[in-house]
């Protein structure tokens, strides 16, 4: 059986998938809405700039002072190849940043540097404070983590695990090329060593992870900083 | 209240109890189990979505007859991401350590499907007071159930209320509350319990229909 033809009609029928609206009509709504939502941004960025700026001065200050607690204000700068540079803008490819930390005289407190390592759930960052005239790391504060909390986040509060900050050896060695011994984390009741970390029982890879960010790091930069401390021994 | 307050009335409770978006809709359920494991978290998160779905359904609305149906969900989500870098700005102009705490969830507020949904269903319908209202109403909805979850999180996980320490210092914390796996028990209590509300008011409401029923039959 044949199906019912459609009654002719004069004028020719509109192809189903031709759009209803003209293209012209849909590029300039969203040229349109996309022109207001840019103009949103900008305002905001612009409105914001000064207030966000000013607050991360601060926490890096708060961050900075919680690590060298005789510092009174700071100085930042690159770790070069060829020396210690004032820092402005970006880190340059291959430098690496890090904080002077001057007393109410203006002279050196300790220097603050960024490590970081993998934990247990993500990353763990941290900033650490080093004090030249003993060579040693004196303490560290957390910059951002995702351990578990209750057990992750006992590396910030358990007496036992801090006292290793003290004064960790991280002296260089003869050729200041590298650290003289690198800082482990051992197993807890273990630590024979100034330059180890006797690590939290039951939360031993964030542990480990704090001694890997301190390792790196200070592999890293103290060979290039120890050289030219009298660069930056006063407050510019 | 006349016949219009009423409807303004009714249109600002529709989010905040009959479609509630955690609740009843379960919607949004990403942020509503990372982001609570405090009650200033919750708070936080609860208003910056409030922002952003007040002003992102005021400017669908606006925009509603110029707005081809071809390109409105891209149209949409350009307008929701606009409000939500503003937030995002706001957040860290206001304090860095709410924006840590809260990390990439500010972000992705962009795809939370409360505030596509309500552009969608709602505002790209209405006036734009109607869809301010009703936004608001979703909005303060939405807060209402982080807090409920934050609230109930931070005090059995950490024992405090907005950072304030309520059981002393022999509080031992119950720590799987601030876990993920706590989000899921709470969020479950609440919804059995929101659930079981529900049941109990439509139960007490049927006799009294039936019986305007039969009255009518009479």
């Amino acid at each position: 059986m044949n199906a019912p033809q459609p009654p002719e009609s004069s004028s020719a029928p509109v192809p189903p998938s031709a759009p209803t609206t003209p293209t012209a009509a849909m590029i300039r709504t969203l040229g349109l809405v996309a022109t207001i939502c840019g103009l949103i941004i900008v305002g905001a960025y612009q409105g914001s700039f000064s207030a966000v700026q000013e607050n991360k001065r601060i926490a890096l200050e708060r961050a900075v002072f919680k690590v060298i607690p005789s510092a009174r204000s700071i100085g930042e700068y690159f770790a070069t190849a060829n020396g210690v540079t004032p820092a402005s803008g970006d880190t340059p490819p291959g430098a690496i940043r890090f904080y002077a930390g001057y007393d109410a005289d203006g002279k050196l407190a300790g220097v603050a540097a960024e490590g970081a390592a993998k934990g247990y759930a993500d990353v763990v960052r941290i900033l650490f404070a080093w004090i030249p005239e003993c060579q040693c790391v004196t303490g560290f504060g957390l910059v951002s983590s995702r351990e578990t909390p209750g057990i992750g986040d006992k590396i910030l509060v358990d007496r036992d695990f801090l006292a290793n900050f003290k004064e960790l050896d991280v002296r260089l060695n003869a050729d200041m090329n590298a650290l003289a011994n690198e800082v482990k984390t051992v197993k807890h009741g273990t630590k024979t060593q100034p330059w180890q970390i006797d690590a939290i029982s039951g939360a031993t890879i964030t542990s480990r992870a704090v001694g890997r960010g301190i390792n790196e790091a200070a592999q890293a930069l103290l060979p290039r900083v120890a050289p030219h401390l009298d660069s930056i021994r006063t407050k510019p | 209240m006349n016949l219009g307050q009423a409807k303004t009335f009714d249109e600002f409770m529709e989010g905040i109890w009959r479609q509630n978006p955690v609740f009843v809709m379960a919607l949004g359920m990403c942020p509503t189990l990372a982001v609570t494991v405090s009650a200033i978290n919750a708070l936080s998160m609860g208003v910056a979505t409030t922002f952003v779905l007040i002003c992102s359904c005021l400017l669908v609305s606006l925009l509603r007859r110029v707005i081809p149906k071809e390109v409105r969900i891209a149209t949409y989500i350009v307008i929701i991401a606009t409000f939500v870098t503003v937030t995002d700005y706001a957040i860290q102009a206001i304090s860095l350590t709410l924006y840590d705490a809260l990390g990439a969830f500010i972000q992705l507020i962009v795809v939370n499907c409360v505030i596509l949904g309500r552009a969608e269903a709602h505002a790209s319908k209405v006036s734009p007071l109607t869809a301010v209202i009703n936004a608001a109403g979703m909005g303060a909805g939405f807060t209402i159930g982080l807090l409920a979850l934050g609230t109930v999180r931070e005090i059995f996980g950490n024992g405090t209320l907005f950072g304030i320490s309520l059981f002393g210092a022999n509080f031992q914390p119950w720590v799987i509350m601030v876990l993920p796996p706590g989000g899921f028990f709470v969020l479950g209590g609440w919804l059995l319990l929101f659930a079981w509300w529900a049941k109990r008011r439509d139960k007490a409401a049927l006799p009294a229909d039936k019986a305007a029923e039969g009255h009518q039959h009479a």
